[in-house]
């Protein structure tokens, strides 16, 4: 197994407040995991950590062997993160097609033309119309993202991280706020992608059917730290995930 | 592109291209003529300021900056040296303007929202007191006279064409600015910086990038306005120049490409045919303004848009997108 991202003693503090608590592990290629761990916890945080939305303290992360501590947003995008966000994050007055073509053109380092008309790149079009495929959202196409619904814009959110053709895919609670018909068709389709594009992914998830389901690996953080971490069968039956955490139906 | 599609994208420049070329061929008068002269390089100016405003969400205060340096180059040149220094002038001033933004850009651009807006006025209230203060060099408050063009453009239906014609090109250069990859970053980034930057993309890059180009086409216009009016003057950098376009912008409708081109035209034949009664005509423009901003915020020509597309039956899109464009409620951007 090869690591592609590697957070060791990861550190993050607001005022006194340990956001991130000497958090270390390891994500290896290939690996569909969940961050799980209650409101609080700082899932949200390690997300912003990885991606250098913020800065820890102290301690490395590595991605693909390099440290990317210190690097900015867009640098370590580049490298191969892609992220989707718990509040939806899309580009609300564009078309579907055009929130999912700007990532596509941001990958193919087109963005910076300025003479050519957006929709004859060919490459990025296709590109952005085979993921709309993926997700479901072809119909869609041509609606501007705002008239979508919750759920669509959602998975909309995770397109554009997709058409990064990111290494590794951070999802930030997928299925929030939808319905539990939604919650299982994203969980099937979240884990389709996975085995389509060939990804990495870690997502934070309070739905614990997506998490035990498809999940391979499970950590749970509680305040800060890592508690724990395992295959979902032994976070299920960790006396500490209980009590902390899961609670005694479990 | 089905056809359609390309009527759309044609037929407004049929329209442009239809009514400014006829003006000197029917029997106007050379007011009327300065007076479309005016609509044409007023409609560039608002157009390049737009693509700060209603593209990428700047909203700058101080583009009489380049509009000013564009026209003081021009003027002043002509000036010292002489008649054959009208063109070389104006090419200076727009590449003045350029490096202008490009150095003041980086500090105005690291701010935004209201702080931004305010900034962009300092530099060009400053550049305003400058040349206001500095009598000897630029002429302060009595401006420059006597700035003629050289050769057949002195004659006034030329100098229309050339006009027309450099105008035309720079609209459809921003044109295609917007419709571009580099023009749906910028749409981006006034919808969502933040996710801009979780594509990869540098914000702050890009702002400066339209920046820059911005000035420069103000500068372009301000170059272009000396030959109209053969002279210059310090209000030319003044915050109400910067106001002016602002106004007709939001007038026209800063979601649509055009709607700036539309607006300077309105609020300069207002000035003309109001004026022509009342000293109080901007009396007029603020009542008007007042009522868009009100009752129609998305200018004229995004109100006509919207109710074509309600004909339609079609859901008024929110559009300023590769196929047809319109904006959002401004107001509550």
């Amino acid at each position: 197994m090869e690591p592609i991202l590697v957070l060791d003693k990861v550190d993050k503090a607001f005022g006194g407040l340990h956001v991130t608590d000497n958090v270390s592990f390891t994500v290896n290629r290939g690996e569909l995991s969940a961050i799980i761990g209650p409101n609080g916890a700082g899932k949200t945080t390690l997300f912003n950590l990885i991606t250098g939305y913020l800065r820890p303290e102290s301690g490395t992360i590595r991605f693909k062997g390099e440290d990317i501590v210190g690097l900015r947003t867009q640098k370590i995008v580049a490298r191969g993160i892609g992220r989707s966000f718990q509040i939806t994050s899309v580009f609300p007055e564009e078309t579907v097609l055009n929130n999912i073509r700007i990532s596509s053109l941001s990958r193919l380092k087109q963005t910076t033309n300025f003479v050519r008309p957006a929709h004859r790149f060919r490459r990025a079009t296709d590109a952005a119309h085979h993921i709309l495929d993926s997700l479901g959202l072809t119909g869609q196409a041509e609606r501007p993202a705002f008239e979508l619904a919750h759920g669509d814009q959602k998975l909309l959110d995770i397109g554009v991280a997709l058409a990064l053709e990111p290494e590794l895919i951070l999802m930030d609670e997928p299925t929030a706020g939808m319905s539990p018909e939604e919650r299982v068709l994203t969980r099937e389709l979240i884990r389709k992608l996975w085995k389509e594009y060939n990804l990495t992914m870690v997502f934070i998830e309070h739905d614990m059917d997506m998490v035990f389901g498809i999940a391979q690996v499970v950590r749970v953080l509680q305040q800060g730290a890592l508690l724990v971490e395992g295959t979902p069968d032994e976070i299920r039956n960790n006396k500490e995930v209980i009590t902390a955490y899961l609670g005694e139906e479990l | 592109m089905n056809s359609s599609v390309k009527l759309k994208e044609t037929a407004p420049w049929i329209v442009l291209i239809l009514i400014f070329s006829l003006v000197p061929v029917l029997n106007t008068s050379d007011y009327q003529l300065t007076l479309a002269n005016h609509m044409l390089v007023w409609g560039l100016f608002a157009v390049s300021f737009n693509m700060l405003f209603g593209q990428t969400g700047m909203l700058s205060f101080g583009q009489a900056l380049y509009y000013g340096l564009g026209a003081y180059f021009t003027g002043m040149l002509v000036d010292r040296i002489g008649p054959e220094w009208f063109l070389p002038g104006m090419g200076m001033g727009i590449i003045a303007a350029g490096l202008l933004a490009l150095a003041i850009g980086p500090l105005t651009i690291r701010v935004t929202g209201v702080y931004f807006t305010v900034l962009t006025l300092a530099f060009a209230q400053l550049a305003w007191g400058i040349t206001f203060k500095w009598y000897e060099f630029t002429g302060g408050d009595d401006g420059i006279q006597g700035i003629l063009p050289p050769g057949i453009l002195n004659d006034p239906v030329v100098y229309y064409y050339f006009t027309l014609a450099l105008v035309l090109a720079s609209i459809w250069f921003l044109r295609r600015i917007a419709h571009s990859p580099f023009g749906l970053t910028l749409r981006c980034i006034r919808q969502n910086p933040e996710r801009v930057r979780f594509l990869g993309r540098r914000v702050r890059r890009n702002q400066l990038g339209i920046y820059i180009i911005s000035g420069v086409f103000a500068a372009l216009a301000g170059g272009l306005v000396a030959g109209v009016d053969n002279s210059i003057h310090t209000d030319m950098f003044f915050w109400t120049t910067s106001g002016e376009v602002i106004l007709m912008s939001v007038l026209g409708g800063i979601g649509q490409f055009f709607g700036p081109f539309l607006g300077a035209g309105l609020i300069i034949l207002i000035e003309d045919v109001v004026g022509a009664y009342t000293e109080y005509w901007s009396f007029i423009i603020g009542a008007i303004m007042l009522v868009m901003v009100i009752l129609f915020p998305m200018g004229v020509l995004g109100e006509i848009q919207k109710l074509r597309a309600r004909m339609k039956g079609r859901h008024a899109k929110r559009e300023i997108t590769g196929e047809g464009e319109l904006g959002t409620d401004p107001r509550t951007r």
